[in-house]
């Protein structure tokens, strides 16, 4: 299901997204770079662009949790978006850039951070310009895919951010602490 | 313009479950043979104020039932009817169906009227049963089945006093002149002389003559508000009685032989200011302002109305937000908060003044200064704190008001007789801790009243009043709430108790228990010790839930009780959720937040003060104690500093009865910390109660002791030790 | 603009009373009972009063006759606020001093159209 209609409700966050290639028909969206490869993300649900500072680890979390911060007096949970894409882990840094979004749940939202290389640019897409994600076989979950989108000669991978970010699929604590007692 | 008024609809919910309680409070106060008329008021009120409402707001349910409701409370607030016992358990039923039917719309349900509809149908049967039937609408209509008139000659002749009600003639023919078009032919023969001339009072009349087709019922509509303050008579005027106005208005002036006759209502205005003289007084400068000045007024009023409804424009389509939970604060509370951030302000005004100029100018005056502004600041602080955390308290009478109904069922179904006595009701307690506490307060006084106050014969032939006394108390003790639940029934019978133990394993025969330990057994998971399950206080829902559910709260519950006289319950609560009495410890490279309220002690122990037991779990002997031992950093999968427990520290907490070791690597400050929820944006996590944010900005998680205790499997420990003890008493005996 | 005295102890039908004047561009002030409606006149002269006539502490009827008693209040427009069902209410309502009455339930296109018509 689009979330584009719930979604064009909200304003923004304050993004300074002026550059952004205003065009009524189309979602916007935010790309940012990880791994060489470009990413977007529904720009209606970023609230804010940060940079990377050190987490506070949780206890038994699923690897991809990097921890929690303090964003103004709220604890935001920080997820590796490396982690959850199988890819090499790198060191984070000052330049390290941390996109804060809100998913929209059925009775409340909430606010989560992603760790990202870095922000790229703006687009404006059409429907027409979206592909659906290619069936990659079970060894690779597509769920959190939105499509795929062509930018002149680049491949942009659309994010669906709640499908991505939910985590009542997270398996229990007590079945993360056995794996994580297994990978030790 | 259109206005949404789903807006109002939580303001609504909340005022008619508030309103309901005082309903179902004052049911309960209710004397059937003597019904007090504030009372009695009251109840109607609530009643009335939710029909209203409900039927506002398009609630039809609701409405159409508490209609029903109303009719009666209506007939029993005039003394047309008494009421019954057994009416006031309807009503009281019917408390509990409103306030279900509201709390289904709340959660944004649809309604289940099965409830509603049988009382309802019960409250019919009482208003009909005694021939009370509504008088059939029955009323003449003039001019049925004709077909609408050519027009309407009205004959309006105000009493005096008419404009004391605030009517103005001028309003009605304005409205008349609306609807068709209108004449107004003003009679001023009753007019006195000028020096009898009352300016509050009215002496005109008027013929009106009102050409087109208009229906009767909108112009009785104009008159609805004076048909008792004014004497009207309708004629219709047939097609082709008149050709043109012109020629009507001349009959008319001819056959009644009128003063005036003017063509507009603003001409009987007029007409009106020259036969009253131009020297009304100002009281009656209503009546004399032009219309004029009415029709820019109503011109600005539409011209307002287009930009509202663009402004309204709601999404349809948002996610439908949690509903929100408000809360009443006193204003004295608010005044004090005001204050206090006055008096932070000058603090900090002072502070300011201390930071300007050079480090050249800085001096030992000026040093002493910076710390008196700095103490000051802090004493700020601390008040601020405390006023913005009274924001959130409540009296602890939000949640005893339950109980009187509450007991008052329960005694019924029970057939005891029970005085239910309230004290301390002003106590403060947190909103949250109130919300909280609301579901084992409950259990403990349907355990008294179950369990606790006997049936009437028995206390007879125990030589006590029949009438038993369940009293509910709060008050304040340091830092805590205590609530009191007291019975004076047959109190706790130690060997039922150390009988039903031995049964179910809890305890050994062999175990010498103080009575202290015997009474806090009914805290044990699985420990019931009713004869049968009634379904009072039965359900499998046992004492053990209502502790934790209590501990949850980081409070506790104990009992006394003497056999024949009683039992007292008592909890202890926080005064508030939403800060703690934190001691910072450290475990690797990451600091945590013990609640300083279940530690015991921490200490450095040697390697030789551990025993090692089957399973692989370790065990401190301290003293003459055997305490089971947890390494945190082993409970939470991170890494500590240390290579064995000499070099950490052991911090002894306290939980559920029992000591348990808590190895850390370092301990740290004490410090009072805001508790923030983890669940807000991502979820429960096992052993951590919430998290905090620290001084530098960074967050540190608190840790909760029932988690990690329950993680680290200490709780079997225990019971080895248990075992382990029991067997070296054994071999010291033989 | 005209100045409107909203009186209901019903937050939410007051809420809407005066939500839906204020956007049609009066001023409204609000008061939750009869003694804070007279408060409340202390405070200044009003064009209308809206009044409920079930309220605790002073209810309408009451609140209708306190105002009718002081100068400024005597010939301004009063309504009540009542149900269906309370019939001989509006007849005590008219005793008490009231203009007129507007009929609950109403709906905030119904209630402008009364006010418009009583202020002109």
């Amino acid at each position: 299901m689009s979330n584009s209609a719930v979604s064009q409700e909200h304003d923004n966050g304050g993004m300074g997204v002026g550059s952004a290639h205003a065009d009524e028909s189309g979602d916007q969206y935010l790309t940012f770079i990880m791994a060489d490869e470009e990413y977007g993300v529904d720009i209606l649900k970023v609230q804010e662009i940060r940079g990377w500072e050190r987490t506070t680890p949780i206890p038994n979390a699923p690897p991809h949790i990097k921890g929690v911060i303090n964003l103004r007096g709220t604890v935001v949970p920080i997820v590796d978006l490396r982690r959850c894409f199988g890819l090499d882990q790198v060191e984070y840094g000052p330049l390290t850039v941390v996109i804060v979004l809100r998913i929209d749940g059925d009775h409340s939202s909430r606010t989560m951070g992603i760790v990202v290389d870095a922000v790229s640019d703006v687009y404006s897409l059409d429907k027409d310009q979206m592909q659906s994600a290619p069936n990659m076989g079970d060894s690779f979950d597509t769920s959190y895919i939105r499509g795929l989108a062509t930018v002149g000669e680049k491949m942009v991978m659309l994010l669906e951010i709640n499908e991505l970010l939910d985590l009542d699929d997270l398996p229990s604590d007590k079945e993360l602490k056995q794996q994580l007692k297994a990978e030790a | 313009m259109s206005v949404d008024i789903s807006q109002f609809y939580q303001v609504f919910f909340e005022e008619s479950l508030e309103g309901l309680d005082n309903m179902e409070s004052a049911l309960m106060a209710l004397d059937t043979d003597n019904i007090d008329a504030e009372t009695i008021n009251t109840i109607f009120r609530a009643a009335h104020s939710i029909k209203g409402g409900s039927a506002t707001f398009g609630f039809s349910e609701v409405a159409s039932f508490t209609h029903v409701l109303e009719t009666l409370l209506d007939e029993v607030r005039e003394g047309a009817r008494g009421l019954a016992p057994d009416h006031v358990d309807l009503l009281l039923r019917s408390v509990d169906a409103m306030r279900g039917m509201i709390v289904t719309l709340q959660a944004g349900e649809a309604i289940d009227t099965r409830d509603s509809d049988g009382l309802k149908v019960q409250f019919e049967a009482i208003l009909s049963g005694d021939q009370h039937v509504p008088e059939a609408a029955v009323e003449s209509v003039e001019v049925a089945d004709e077909l609408t008139p050519a027009g309407w000659k009205i004959e309006f002749a105000p009493h005096a006093d008419m404009l004391r009600t605030g009517n103005e003639p001028i309003r009605m023919f304005r409205e008349l002149a609306a609807l068709g078009d209108l004449k107004v032919q003003c009679h001023t023969n009753k007019l006195p002389s000028f020096d009898a001339l009352s300016p509050e009072e009215c002496y005109l009349s008027w013929t009106l003559t009102l050409l087109g087709q208009v229906a009767l019922d909108d112009i009785k509509e104009v008159f609805e508000w004076v048909e008792d303050e004014a004497d009207i008579a309708y004629h219709a005027l047939a097609e082709g009685t008149v050709d043109n106005v012109a020629d009507y208005i001349d009959n008319a002036v001819a056959e009644g032989g009128a003063d005036q006759v003017v063509a507009s209502p603003r001409g009987a205005n007029e007409a009106m200011v020259n036969d009253m003289l131009t020297e009304v007084p100002d009281t009656n400068a209503a009546v004399v302002t032009p219309l004029k000045e009415h029709a820019t007024q109503k011109d600005a009023v539409a011209s307002h109305s287009p930009p509202q409804a663009t402004a309204k424009a709601a999404p349809k389509t948002a996610p439908k937000p949690a509903a929100e939970s408000s809360i009443r604060v006193g204003t004295d509370k608010i005044d004090q908060l005001i204050n206090l951030v006055g008096e932070l302000v000058i603090t900090q005004s002072m502070l300011g003044q201390l930071g300007e100029g050079d480090s050249e100018d800085f001096t030992q005056e000026k040093l002493l200064r910076l710390q008196e502004g700095l103490s000051q600041l802090e004493q700020n602080t601390r008040e601020l704190q405390e006023s913005v955390m009274r924001i959130r308290m409540l009296p602890i009478s939000f949640s005893f008001s339950r109980f009187p109904r509450m007991v008052r069922d329960l005694s019924q179904r029970l057939d005891k007789k029970i005085n239910l006595i309230l004290q301390g009701e002003q106590t403060e307690l947190d909103k949250t801790v109130m919300e909280k506490i609301g579901d084992p307060l409950v259990h403990l006084v349907r355990n008294s009243v179950d369990h606790g106050i006997e049936p009437p014969d028995v206390r007879r032939a125990a030589g006590k009043p029949e009438t038993g006394v369940v009293t509910l108390n709060a008050y304040h003790q340091g830092g805590n709430v205590v609530i009191e639940i007291r019975d004076d029934g047959a109190g706790l019978n130690k060997e039922r108790i150390l009988a039903k133990a031995y049964e179910n394993g809890i305890v050994n025969p062999s175990d010498n228990l103080t009575e202290e330990q015997i009474y806090d057994l009914i805290f044990q998971p699985g420990f019931s010790t009713a004869k049968e399950v009634s379904d009072v206080s039965g359900r499998g829902v046992g004492m053990d839930v209502v502790r934790r559910n209590i501990q949850e709260l980081n409070g506790s519950v104990d009992v006394k009780s003497q056999l024949g006289k009683g039992s007292t319950f008592t909890i202890r609560l926080p005064l508030t959720l939403a800060i703690l009495d934190g001691q910072l410890v450290r475990v690797g490279d990451q600091n945590y937040i013990f609640p300083l309220v279940s530690i015991v002690e921490s200490i450095q122990v040697g390697r030789n003060q551990i025993n090692q037991m089957a399973g692989g779990s370790q065990v401190l002997r301290l003293r003459d104690e055997y305490i089971p031992i947890v390494y945190l950093h082993e409970i939470y999968s991170t890494t500590a500093d240390l290579h064995s427990i000499e070099e950490g520290l052991v911090v002894v907490v306290e939980f559920d009865g029992g000591k348990y070791g808590v190895v850390v690597d370092d301990l740290l400050a004490q410090q009072q910390v805001v508790i923030k929820s983890l669940e807000t944006n991502y979820r429960r996590v096992e052993g951590v109660s919430g998290a905090t944010i620290l001084g530098d900005g960074t967050v540190a998680l608190i840790v909760d002791i029932a988690g990690i205790v329950k993680m680290g499997g200490a709780g079997q420990a225990i019971k080895q030790i248990e075992t382990m003890v029991k067997n070296m008493s054994k071999a010291k005996v033989a | 603009m005209a100045k409107i005295l909203a009186v209901d102890d019903s937050a939410s039908m007051r809420q809407m009373v005066a939500f839906t004047l204020q956007g049609a561009g009066y001023d409204v002030v609000e008061a939750s009972d009869g003694i804070e409606a007279l408060a409340a006149a202390d405070q200044g002269q009003f064009d209308l009063v809206l009044s409920d006539v079930n309220m605790p502490n002073m209810d309408g009827l009451s609140l209708v006759k306190a105002l009718r008693q002081r100068p400024e209040f005597k010939f301004i427009p009063i309504l009540m606020l009542t149900t269906e069902s309370g019939g001989d209410k509006k007849m005590e309502g008219k005793q008490a001093g009231a203009t007129g009455w507007i009929v609950k339930p109403f709906n905030p296109e119904q209630l402008l159209k009364t006010i418009k018509k009583v202020l002109g």
